[in-house]
């Protein structure tokens, strides 16, 4: 017994040995909190990938032109960071996408939560936004970018009212949810302490409303970055999708490869900030 | 009182029901599921509209929720939000009071409750039987003329609930409030209410009315005490057995409409 409890910490950060809390589970199988983490299989399998890039690629099993070596990425991303891209510096191709994102998450949510507020509280406004929220709100955004051109052509205006769209909806439904969700007995509670219909509003339904609203603005982030990618794609000169879509243009998969790693790594860190935030500013949320 | 469901043929929650109480007496409201004690306590709040019937407090009707009628619900109405003092210091911060006041009456009440240690802890860190200290310290902020009990005591521990019990009896004697105590417990409901109405279901009317010694006694004596004594055990039984058929009563009139 002694011997497994001494188990080194190596061992359990790697996910091989049983931590204090998993070691004292009989039923693993089925429980997915007994389970360890299995750090030291993550690593191999991210050797092995790496190693089969280089293999692929030195050896001449893979054409640069489908995916280029090692090197090759190394050295355009150096490129890239010290020169830019089209004469547009790296940081500003990110930061453009960025721009446009935040923008679009910030003009729905200040159009979004009033309105999704509203449509809980009062029957006028529920029943005129009703049909035209409900009907529009399962039309994926990519499908306005041929009617936003048509209206706003291409420039940044464009781009920011389709993200503002994407935005909005989400933001609607995620306001109304949130006044939806609030506890009966918190209103009542509210009203025979003396509060008016407005301090109800201000003290009790809006922070009630807030876990919601903040799951509806992590959707939004989520939902925008992807949209303003695709946007970038199909008309931009600046943006971290048209760097890669005219990357494509001229065969340079090194870049493709450097844009398609970047998107990944903001999309998983808006995330993580969202989360922090989440954590930050609400919480109560799940321990109500 | 008629219910109407939409979509469901109309059911009588309350009817009849009559009841005068003097400022001051503490009641209690007994009765099996389904009798109407909390469509009753809905009323009096104004938070539902009689068809039939009026509440009058101190001679002025009741048509809305008032901060002279303050409620205690059984949990998740506290502002979770909000620590310990700010949830204490709604009703007189919302009634436009200064702070210094305010700041007065929230130290005085943290201190009856027993949590002068916890002013500034956000309440959903708190247990639940001090989750519902918080909720009788914010609704006695307000001073209210009655103060609205709807089975305040229904989620805590039995262990928690006996000590909770003696803090309502020391505040209803202490502040003088009149109080109306809805609960399932028998033993709660006769311990505590001074007065008790037992109510029968369908349609929800008043059954027995009794008047008690013990929630007097309860001061003086030890709760333990009084609880094991022959007279609370005598009369505990006799009104766990009305309650009982009620119930068998209801499961017969079930068997046979289906």
């Amino acid at each position: 017994m002694s011997n497994k409890n001494q188990q080194s910490s190596l061992m359990i950060w790697l996910g091989l040995a049983d931590n204090s809390f998993t070691r004292q589970k009989t039923v693993k199988f089925g429980d997915p909190s007994a389970i360890n983490s299995g750090r030291a299989y993550g690593l191999i399998m991210v050797a092995g990938l790496l190693f089969l890039w280089w293999i692929s690629t030195n050896y001449g099993w893979i054409k640069p032109i489908y995916w280029p070596p090692f090197s090759e990425v190394g050295s355009r991303l150096v490129k890239l960071l010290s020169e830019g891209y089209r004469n547009v510096s790296l940081w500003n191709h990110v930061s453009a996408s960025v721009f446009r994102v935040l923008s679009g998450v910030f003009y729905g949510a200040l159009i979004g939560i009033p309105l999704g507020l509203a449509m809980g509280l009062s029957s006028i406004v529920r029943g005129m936004f009703d049909p035209v929220v409900e009907f529009i709100r399962p039309i994926p955004p990519l499908a306005l970018i041929p009617l936003i051109i048509l209206w706003f052509g291409i420039d940044e205006f464009a781009k920011i009212f389709l993200l503002f769209l994407a935005a909005l909806f989400i933001m609607i439904i995620a306001a109304r949810s949130g006044v939806n969700g609030v506890n009966i007995s918190k209103v009542h509670a509210a009203y025979s302490l003396g509060a008016s219909k407005f301090q109800v509003l201000r003290t009790v339904i809006l922070p009630n409303a807030l876990p919601e609203i903040f799951t509806g603005l992590r959707i939004s982030m989520g939902v925008c970055w992807g949209t303003v990618v695709a946007a970038e794609l199909v008309a931009a000169d600046k943006g971290i999708g048209s760097m890669i879509m005219i990357a494509k243009n001229f065969l340079q998969t090194d870049t493709v490869i450097i844009g398609i790693s970047i998107i990944g790594l903001i999309g998983f860190s808006i995330e993580i900030v969202m989360r922090a935030l989440e954590r930050w500013l609400i919480p109560w949320h799940g321990s109500g | 009182m008629t219910f109407t469901i939409p979509g469901m043929d109309p059911i009588h929650a309350l009817k009849d029901v009559s009841f005068r109480l003097e400022s001051g007496e503490l009641l209690s409201v007994l009765g099996p599921s389904g009798c109407g004690k909390t469509t009753l306590l809905n009323i009096i709040a104004g938070f539902l509209a009689p068809t039939e019937g009026e509440v009058m407090l101190d001679g002025k009707l009741v048509i809305g929720p008032s901060a002279e009628r303050g409620m205690v619900f059984q949990q998740g109405a506290l502002f979770e939000w909000l620590t310990v003092e700010k949830n204490i210091a709604y009703g007189p911060t919302m009634a436009g009071k200064s702070r210094m006041e305010t700041r007065e009456i929230v130290d005085h009440l943290l201190e009856t409750v027993g949590l002068q240690d916890f002013a500034n802890k956000p309440v959903y860190q708190l247990s639940g039987g001090m989750q519902q200290r918080v909720a009788l310290a914010r609704c006695l902020a307000n001073d209210p003329e009655i103060i609205l009990m709807d089975e305040p005591l229904g989620a805590l521990d039995a262990l928690t609930r006996e000590k909770m019990q003696g803090l309502i009896l020391k505040l209803w004697k202490e502040t003088g409030k009149t109080i109306i105590l809805i609960t399932h417990s028998v033993e709660e409901a006769i311990f505590l209410g001074e007065r008790l109405m037992v109510m029968a279901p369908r349609p929800g009317r008043i059954k027995r009315e009794y008047r008690l010694p013990f929630a007097g006694r309860g001061l003086a004596e030890d709760p333990r005490e009084i609880k094991a004594a022959s007279d609370f055990i005598e009369k505990r039984e006799e009104i766990l057995s009305m309650i009982w058929d009620m119930e068998e009563e209801i499961m017969g009139q079930r068997s046979e409409t289906n």
